[in-house]
């Protein structure tokens, strides 16, 4: 008869984190990033129908990386909670700051009592009337929330992505420049000595515009991305 | 049986006491009195669809509100006008603007126009219950198809059948008035200018034979509201815009109350 073998707790929550940390290491980066008119979001994504971005509600959008399925499943939870809402109170009482705190409820508890914890990590922004006002929580696999300010890079190599939007992000930029500094940082990915190039297609850009009323969400498409980039 | 995409059938899981009329008792001896919105008059033209209603609640002989609003912008590219019950018509338009943007988020597109309008029937077929006892209400529905290129608009019953009506359609308790001058008075490719002066005609003729039907109020400056849906999406009628139409129809009627006359003869066909 075998008895069953104690793994500490510890050792417990490190495997799942190892685990979780090697998934979303293996995806392609997004960045978030503040600009004087909004917040932008630019993802590696060289699908045009599966989004690593999307809207949540009239001021708050989602950014992901990691496993698409279980990313797509959060995302469309937070659509039905923003919904509930709104259509229960009224549109101006959702916020992104209930929204990461639900996400973290549920991540938090998938992590511990899941079968496995969710390998992604996720930005759930809000764009507020002044820059001061825009809020970035940045969520993790084990349901930790990082309020962030400016800036914030997710994925396989956000590291080097991070460096390279702190030393190119300045404040009040307009959003072709935070554009561009965007892409830059994500073309420094991997670390590599020579930095890669990133054609239009192989981006997903969105933002949040501030002075939109309502539905403040936009796509930007190929073509209008190209000509900022050739800038 | 649940449609992942649809905000209603959700709601009707997670929240059932939120639908419109929820909490009402199905019990037809407590019938009560409560504001009833009246006129929707729409119409195509050349770019899409015009419509416009009055701003007049009543409840029994009794004025309500006179500046209640039963024109919706539902989405990017379509309008939902209510007559009936206000209460529940008000809460139904809420659900069905949430079910279409909800729609769209989760499925990354919009809905089609046909698909926009069978939900809407959807909406009102649950409301039939309520409608039994009095407090119907009967939505108008037009929009822009994207697909087609051109104005559409969609009339319901109780009992949420969807009939798609040809040029024009008016609900409402002034609708048999309204109806018989958007006859007189409509022809196919009409300008903006010219389809939302039909629309004010119409409400203005409404309001002449039915009265639960609110005129526009000049003195109070409360007006019709006006939604055109066209190409680049829907359009509520500023003032700026409306106004000037509104005077020249009230100036008109000053001489000729009965409105502008159709012309009949032989060198002139009624529809020039």
């Amino acid at each position: 008869m075998s008895s069953p073998y104690y793994v500490s707790p510890e050792q417990f929550m490190k495997d799942r984190a190892d685990y979780a940390r090697k998934g979303i290491a293996r995806g392609r980066s997004v960045v978030v990033v503040q600009y004087a008119g909004g917040i932008l979001f630019v993802a590696e994504n060289p699908s045009r129908a599966l989004h690593k971005v999307s809207e949540i509600y009239d001021r708050i959008a989602f950014a992901a990386v990691g496993k698409y399925n279980e990313f797509e499943s959060l995302r469309v939870a937070g659509v039905r909670l923003a919904d509930m809402r709104g259509y229960a109170y009224a549109r101006s009482d959702v916020t992104v700051r209930s929204l990461a705190n639900a996400y973290a409820q549920s991540l938090g508890a998938i992590f511990t009592e899941g079968q496995k914890p969710l390998e992604v990590e996720i930005v759930v922004a809000e764009v507020g009337a002044t820059p001061d006002l825009d809020q970035m929580y940045r969520l993790t696999f084990d349901g930790s929330v990082a309020d962030e300010q400016h800036y914030v890079s997710m994925g396989g190599s956000s590291e080097s992505v991070l460096t390279s939007l702190q030393s190119y992000w300045r404040g009040g930029m307009d959003f072709d420049a935070a554009l561009r500094v965007a892409v830059q940082a994500l073309s420094a990915e991997d670390g590599e000595s020579s930095p890669r190039t990133l054609v239009p297609s192989q981006l997903e850009v969105a933002y949040l515009d501030r002075t939109k009323p309502g539905r403040a969400f936009a796509r930007v498409n190929s073509e209008s991305l190209a000509g900022i980039l050739a800038e | 049986m649940t449609d992942l995409s649809s905000f209603s059938d959700y709601l009707s899981q997670a929240a059932p006491h939120l639908l419109p009329g929820a909490r009402m008792t199905a019990d037809d001896s407590a019938r009560m009195e409560v504001p009833h919105g009246t006129t929707i008059v729409a119409l195509t033209c050349g770019g899409g669809m015009v419509m416009a209603g009055d701003r007049r609640a009543t409840m029994g002989n009794v004025i309500a509100q006179r500046d209640i609003e039963k024109v919706f912008k539902a989405d990017g590219h379509s309008v939902v006008g209510i007559a009936g019950a206000a209460g529940v018509a008000i809460e139904l338009v809420r659900l069905f603007q949430v079910e279409l943007e909800h729609y769209e988020k989760i499925e990354g597109i919009p809905l089609s126009l046909d698909g926009k309008a069978n939900r809407l029937a959807t909406l009102v077929r649950a409301n039939l219950p309520l409608a039994m006892q009095g407090l119907a209400v009967v939505p108008l529905y037009g929009g822009f198809d994207q697909i087609r290129g051109l104005g559409r608009i969609f009339s319901y019953d109780v009992t949420g059948g969807r009939y798609e009506e040809r040029d024009h359609h008016a609900v409402g308790s002034g609708s048999l008035f309204a109806r018989g001058s958007l006859k007189k008075l409509y022809t196919h490719n009409l300008d903006r200018h010219d389809a939302i002066q039909v629309a004010i005609e119409a409400l203005f003729d409404a309001a002449d034979d039915d009265s639960a039907t609110g005129g526009p109020d000049l003195a109070r400056r409360i007006y019709p509201v006006v939604a055109l849906a066209d190409r680049d999406g829907v359009h509520i009628i500023g003032d700026e815009e409306l106004v000037p139409v509104i005077e020249s129809v009230v100036a008109a009627r000053q001489t000729h109350p009965d409105g502008p006359v159709a012309r009949i003869g032989r060198a002139k066909g009624g529809d020039a």
